[in-house]
């Protein structure tokens, strides 16, 4: 409640707050629920929730700016003859042209390129600015197959099997009428202008055992050359990720339930999947479980916003994290510069999410020609090489307080929880004490 | 006539074989014995190739396919031809679900029956099956030709898009937002364009026409009941 209007005696219900009245009376007006893009908005479990032991006595820090920390990783080892060399361990999370304009998907791969890594395509296929900027780009193969093209395929750097996404484990796409220009429309073989719904589910295939064939099928097209990541939304990871590993993967990609979308209804967002922190445990179990761990390499994505959750992933044992939402603020997304405009459609810098209408005043979610001439690709471009030049920076000061030259040699060790809940997620013991919630001494 | 044997031979070979003529055709006929069943047998071509397989084939059968002729002389599994995108994929005999799945042109011939979902979300291929096609056959298809000769089962067309569909035999139950539409003559020239190009001896008059009442296009809360 705003201050002017504050009255002591005027209670708010917990229950039903003026966000829960406003989308009853939507949802009474409408008759449709609220489609949305952006990622879960509840406060969750999260990154912040744990803490970094930096070296004291018992161990030996680093200097910062004179010993090196290495932040390159290779990704797709196991099988592919060319595995895909990063120099920094975050990459560029799938989002697609048709979601998003042909000018922000070429500053993701003008950014991801000057960083020194990889950007992915999304549903509706790659575009040329795409594969003309990215130095390292990893194709999406998505149940609705929008855009699929064999040629495009070989092409790719690796391919990436998407069986779910974080903000929608289990849900399919809309991409509204509004979004499809022409360009869309032809690019996904649809009419232009009609509600484009994106399947949940490959068509051609059921179970992880016909994956295993799937996943053959890629690899005999692209003769072996290049990494298969299957990517899964958060939810029943320990599982996902054994019959993953089992089914051939090179890579995966898991997905916590605050990664971002385009567009999907609001109650999938917030309701559905697991937090990230607590889907990367249940992920490295699984894999050193199989005696996988490093072999299958493992990208976290959902909710990565700086350094320190950068590193956090990694201590828990991720080879990579995924940015996808956080990019996009780096190109420009919900800039404050844009207020003014956001208003004038019912938003506010930094609330707006209505990226499935196809306004958005940044020029990033929207197909509009005159809209999306607002964002210049190479200046974004420049932006987002900052941003991850920064998480990078930032995650090697906190690898090197503990006395690590290496990203990827840090370990659960080094972290502790600030909350029981995030202690029993993350397995990491409560701050100040050995205690590890769930486990058993 | 290269003949490749997939008793001495790997699937991986015979791929790798095939790819290698791409950009410099030396070979342009091929036979494929003994596939015993092979999954992913002639994926990703790229070239005008003829290959011919003599025994039944897996999975993914022609994958992906782009330019080439390939004729399997038996039956074959899930997802045959799936996503092609020009060429043509013969059937002898029967295949599995998903036959012809995402393609998105071409022409897919199928001798014998297709099972479940054939033609799924298909993006523009064209898809003549000589027998029956299962339940769900050309859901969310989104644009191209499906005829089939036989019967179609449950569902038929559900929630699709502009596929043209045409049916000689019984349908069980249409899907979503499939109707019976008028069979005009500019769809009667169409039809028998394809039966000629697919090589099946039928009267375009005697088959039915289905497509989409569009109405579900766009989102409408009183269609609610129809999802």
């Amino acid at each position: 409640m705003s201050n002017d209007t504050h009255n002591p005696s005027l209670r708010e219900s917990a229950t039903f707050d003026r966000s829960t009245m406003a989308e009853i009376r939507r949802a009474a007006e409408t008759g449709i629920y609220d489609i949305r893009g952006f990622g879960a908005k509840r406060k969750l479990p999260h990154f912040d929730d744990l803490l970094f032991l930096g070296a004291s006595m018992s161990r030996y820090p680093l200097e910062g700016y004179r010993e090196t920390c290495n932040t390159s990783v290779t990704l797709g080892t196991r099988f592919a003859k060319k595995p895909i060399e990063l120099d920094i361990p975050v990459t560029i999370a799938g989002m697609s042209f048709g979601a998003l304009s042909a000018n922000a998907k070429e500053a993701l791969g003008r950014g991801a390129s000057i960083a020194g890594t990889s950007t992915t395509t999304g549903d509706g296929g790659m575009t040329p600015e795409e594969r003309g900027q990215s130095k390292k780009l990893v194709y999406q193969y998505l149940p609705s197959r929008y855009g699929m093209n064999p040629d495009d395929l070989r092409k790719a750097d690796a391919i990436e099997v998407v069986l779910g996404q974080g903000a929608k484990p289990g849900g399919g796409g809309m991409l509204l009428g509004q979004k499809i220009t022409d360009r869309v429309a032809k690019m996904r073989n649809l009419p232009k202008g009609i509600d484009q719904r994106s399947a949940c589910r490959h068509p051609d295939w059921t179970g992880p055992d016909d994956l295993a064939i799937k996943i053959l099928e890629l690899r005999e097209i692209t003769d072996w050359q290049v990494p298969i990541y299957i990517k899964v939304g958060a939810t029943r990871t320990y599982y996902d990720v054994k019959l993953a590993v089992k089914a051939g993967a090179d890579v995966i990609v898991v997905d916590g339930m605050q990664g971002g979308t385009a567009a999907t209804q609001d109650v999938f967002i917030e309701h559905v999947g697991i937090p990230t922190l607590a889907a990367i445990p249940q992920a490295v179990q699984a894999l050193q479980e199989m005696g996988m761990h490093r072999k299958v390499q493992l990208i976290v994505s959902g909710g990565i916003r700086n350094g320190a959750d950068v590193a956090k992933c990694m201590a828990l044992g991720a080879d990579a994290v995924a940015i996808g939402t956080a990019a996009l603020v780096a190109l420009g997304c919900n800039d404050p510069k844009w207020d003014d405009e956001f208003k004038k459609i019912g938003s506010a810098a930094g609330y707006y999410d209505d990226y499935q209408e196809g306004k958005d005043p940044a020029g990033i979610s929207t197909q509009d020609p005159e809209l999306m001439k607002r964002l210049d690709p190479v200046d974004a471009g420049r932006r987002l090489a900052n941003y991850l030049r920064v998480l990078t920076l930032e995650a090697q000061t906190l690898a090197r307080a503990c006395g690590k030259n290496d990203l990827r040699n840090l370990e659960p060790e080094d972290l502790v929880a600030l909350t029981v809940e995030s202690a029993a997620m993350a397995r990491v013991p409560l701050a100040g004490t050995s205690w590890v919630p769930g486990q058993q001494f | 006539m290269n003949t490749f044997d997939l008793t001495n031979n790997t699937v991986t070979e015979l791929n790798h074989a095939l790819h290698a003529q791409k950009g410099n055709v030396s070979q342009a006929d091929w036979t494929v014995t003994n596939p015993k069943g092979s999954h992913n047998l002639a994926v990703g071509l790229d070239e005008a190739l003829n290959v011919d397989i003599h025994g039944h084939a897996g999975y993914f059968c022609a994958g992906m396919n782009k330019t080439a002729n390939i004729t399997v002389h038996g039956n074959v599994g899930q997802g045959v031809a799936e996503n092609m995108m020009s060429g043509v994929v013969r059937v002898k005999g029967d295949a599995s679900q998903a036959a012809g799945a995402t393609a998105h042109g071409g022409l897919l011939v199928i001798e014998g029956n297709a099972g479940a979902r054939c033609g799924i979300s298909m993006k523009g291929i064209d898809i003549v099956v000589k027998g029956s096609v299962g339940h769900m056959s050309c859901f969310m298809g989104q644009s191209g030709s499906l005829v089939v000769c036989g019967d179609a089962g449950d569902a038929l067309g559900d929630s699709l898009y502009e596929v043209h569909i045409y049916i000689k035999g019984e349908v069980k139950s249409l899907g979503a937002d499939c109707i019976e539409k008028e069979m005009r003559d500019e769809h009667l020239t169409e039809l028998a364009a394809l039966l000629e190009k697919a090589g099946v001896d039928e009267d375009p008059a005697s088959f039915k026409r289905y497509g989409s009442a569009r109405e579900l296009y766009t989102f409408k809360v009183d269609n609610a009941s129809a999802y």
